[in-house]
């Protein structure tokens, strides 16, 4: 379904140094019981964020109320394992509009893209310099410009170019979906399944 | 001419157009579908107001969360309830087959596609759940998608994909006594790890792999995700063609030939290149476990957990994570340490052969006093099987519970959770944190390994035991 259109982002940082993040820590299979998709936001990195008792874990980033922003920085190998979109469903209702990693696991960046949530993969040795900028000054911004294909960390003007196909990213400019391309093809389409 | 491999043949006769700098509109020809990733999807149909475009491309079956007891009673757990009558409700509006609960071909999605035939070579084939890459086996591109996706494959029966590039995994040699399919696979993951093959379609090929029947082969084709594959698939033989040949939904009489014509040219040419490849010997490979929280993490039953020589900064940090979750030092040897459940199952290793394997391993004996044991087939079918062949007799006389089909403790989504802090010994294909249960620790590991842990009571190496 249509989202937010996805053009500037500047935005402070939430770090999350961990490597092979899979989409089990993102969103538990427990709660993926739901029928609509509202509300996934609540349990994202569930079992990292809140102990059995449902009580918030002081040491986890989300919990700290230094850190927050529109911006997730993780570790490399992000959003492995089950194809799940609920993991960035999560990562979307909880507020977060672009992840940033220096590798993303496959299905996860697919499901992303197709829901407006903006993937960014830099190098490891970016990541290695946003991750120390957040660490010294968590109030620090980095700039996402999607038509530049440009991630910058404002301080220091230091920046790396990134990837995107420009029909995605014509797509996440206008929060268009690939079901408007689709149904626009449905003749070609049919014309296709006829053959088959 | 052009030398193609099984891949391009596959993936290219189902472009219906190429996007300029963008993704392959990629036609689909058969569709799975679930009780959880499937009812948003649907949700976002209505709210197009636009409909199914081929229902007859589409088949159901609620397995992710549905109990393993009591299968003719209605679901207890209100949202998982919901979950599957949402299912009903959506199927029977669109008109799409659905393999119920109680149905004679009720199961695990990857299970139950293959045994009735529906999955064949040559095809297209998405489901909303990663471990679609099962139905590789058969030479078909099979893989998992969101649920965005499943939404555009109801609707025009496409998706939108960027090709990925190609990789060929080559396993030559003769099989050790006690090594089995899910070893062959634990073994390379662990060699090129859990994002070795991010970007890439796998083709396994050798003579290895080769020699593994039809249930082996899924196995292998199942666990490519967890190595970052998009998925993995094999060259149909006639290995393949003897499984398929007399399933409900196979070709019959001359539909048949003329198949199985088509399904022999389905191999990758002579010459045709791959972005990388890797080949490994098959007498190297011994029983495997994993020790810690991605399946890359495996070792030799018989060797020691890695120490963190080498390791540094997030790597060695997030390694001693994981090992400090699994209760483990670095160094350790792994066997002989104790055990609290073992489970046989999932759509990795929930079949009929792997149920047999287990069978005839436990026969006579009984399992040790400190370990629960699960076995929960695949299917129905699996299940039927497994009574009328004496296998439930000889695990329930070996002090086995077997329970009815479904995904059950693979992800824990329904009752059959493994407490916080205990070990569990798992035929299925994910040891992430958690994955069985908050709290639960999970090592990976063969039918036959998990026989010899659940008669001994510790990590055991089966080629020691029986």
């Amino acid at each position: 379904m249509a989202y937010d259109k996805f053009n500037i982002l500047t935005s402070t940082v939430v770090p999350l140094p961990a490597e092979n993040v899979d989409t089990d820590q993102i969103i538990p299979a427990r709660f993926l019981k739901a029928t609509e998709r509202e509300g996934f936001g609540d349990n994202l990195f569930r079992d990292w964020r809140y102990d059995v008792e449902g009580n918030p874990k002081k040491d986890f980033v989300l919990n700290d109320p230094t850190y927050s922003g529109k911006i997730l920085l993780s570790g490399k190998n992000f959003g492995s394992g089950s194809s799940r979109e609920h993991a960035v469903w999560a990562i979307y209702d909880y507020g977060f509009r672009a992840v940033v990693s220096s590798f993303f696991a496959d299905i996860f960046k697919n499901n992303c893209l197709n829901i407006g949530v903006l993937p960014v993969t830099i190098s490891p040795e970016f990541a290695e310099v946003l991750f120390k900028a957040v660490e010294a000054d968590p109030k620090t911004e980095v700039e996402i410009d999607i038509d530049k294909q440009k991630i910058t960390l404002l301080s220091t003007g230091e920046s790396e170019s990134f990837d995107i196909n420009s029909y995605k990213k014509e797509n996440m400019k206008n929060g268009f979906d690939d079901i408007d391309y689709l149904l626009n093809i449905k003749d070609e389409i049919a014309a296709f399944a006829e053959n088959r | 001419m052009e030398k193609n491999t099984l891949f391009d043949k596959i993936w290219d006769s189902h472009v219906v157009r190429s996007v300029p700098n963008g993704p392959d509109v990629f036609f689909i020809d058969k569709h799975f579908i679930h009780e959880v990733t499937s009812p948003v999807a649907f949700l976002n149909l209505e709210k197009r107001g636009i409909g199914v475009l081929h229902p007859d491309r589409t088949v159901g079956t609620p397995d992710h969360n549905v109990p393993t007891v009591d299968q003719d009673k209605t679901i207890k757990d209100k949202l998982s309830r919901m979950q599957v009558e949402k299912l009903r409700e959506n199927c029977k509006k669109y008109g799409i087959e659905l393999y119920d609960l109680g149905s004679d071909h009720h199961g695990i999605v990857h299970v139950i596609g293959p045994e009735l035939g529906i999955t064949q070579p040559g095809m297209t084939i998405v489901c909303g759940d990663s471990h679609t890459s099962t139905h590789g086996a058969f030479g078909a591109i099979a893989f998992g998608i969101g649920t965005s996706e499943v939404e555009m494959v109801l609707a025009t029966q496409c998706i939108m994909q960027t090709k990925a590039k190609k990789m060929r995994i080559t396993v030559d040699g003769e099989l050790g006594a006690g090594v089995t399919s899910k070893d062959i696979i634990l073994y390379i993951i662990a060699k090129i790890s859990a994002a070795g093959a991010t970007g890439y379609f796998v083709e396994y090929a050798g003579s290895a792999i080769r020699s593994l029947s039809m249930e082996a082969r899924m196995t292998i084709c199942n666990m490519s995700i967890e190595m970052g594959a998009r998925g993995g698939l094999i060259a149909p033989d006639e290995t393949t063609f003897a499984y398929l040949k007399g399933k409900q939904y196979a070709p019959k009489g001359e539909a048949w030939d003329k198949a199985v014509a088509y399904w022999k040219t389905l191999k990758t040419d002579e010459g045709a290149v791959f972005d990388k490849e890797y080949t490994f010997d098959g007498t190297d490979i011994e029983p495997m476990i994993t020790y810690g929280t991605n399946p890359g993490m495996g070792i030799k039953i018989k060797g020691n957990i890695p120490t963190t020589e080498g390791m540094e900064g997030s790597n060695k940090i997030s390694y001693l994570k994981s090992l400090e979750y699994m209760g483990f030092a670095p160094g350790e040897p792994i066997k002989g340490k104790k055990v609290d459940y073992v489970f046989v199952g999932s759509c990795t290793n929930g079949r009929i052969e792997d149920i047999r394997s287990v069978a005839a391993f436990v026969k006579g004996k009984h399992k040790a006093d400190n370990i629960t044991a699960w076995i929960v087939p695949g299917s129905r079918e699996v299940e039927k099987m497994a009574h009328e062949e004496g296998l439930v007799k000889i695990l329930e006389d070996a002090g086995f519970e077997l329970r009815q089909p479904g995904c059950s403790a693979c992800l824990a989504m329904n009752d059959d959770k493994i407490p916080s802090g205990k070990y569990a010994v798992s035929t299925s294909n994910r040891n992430f944190e958690g994955r069985q249960g908050p709290g639960a620790r999970t090592l990976l590991a063969s039918p036959l390994t998990v026989a010899a842990v659940a008669v001994t009571g510790v990590i055991a190496d089966p080629r020691e035991v029986f």
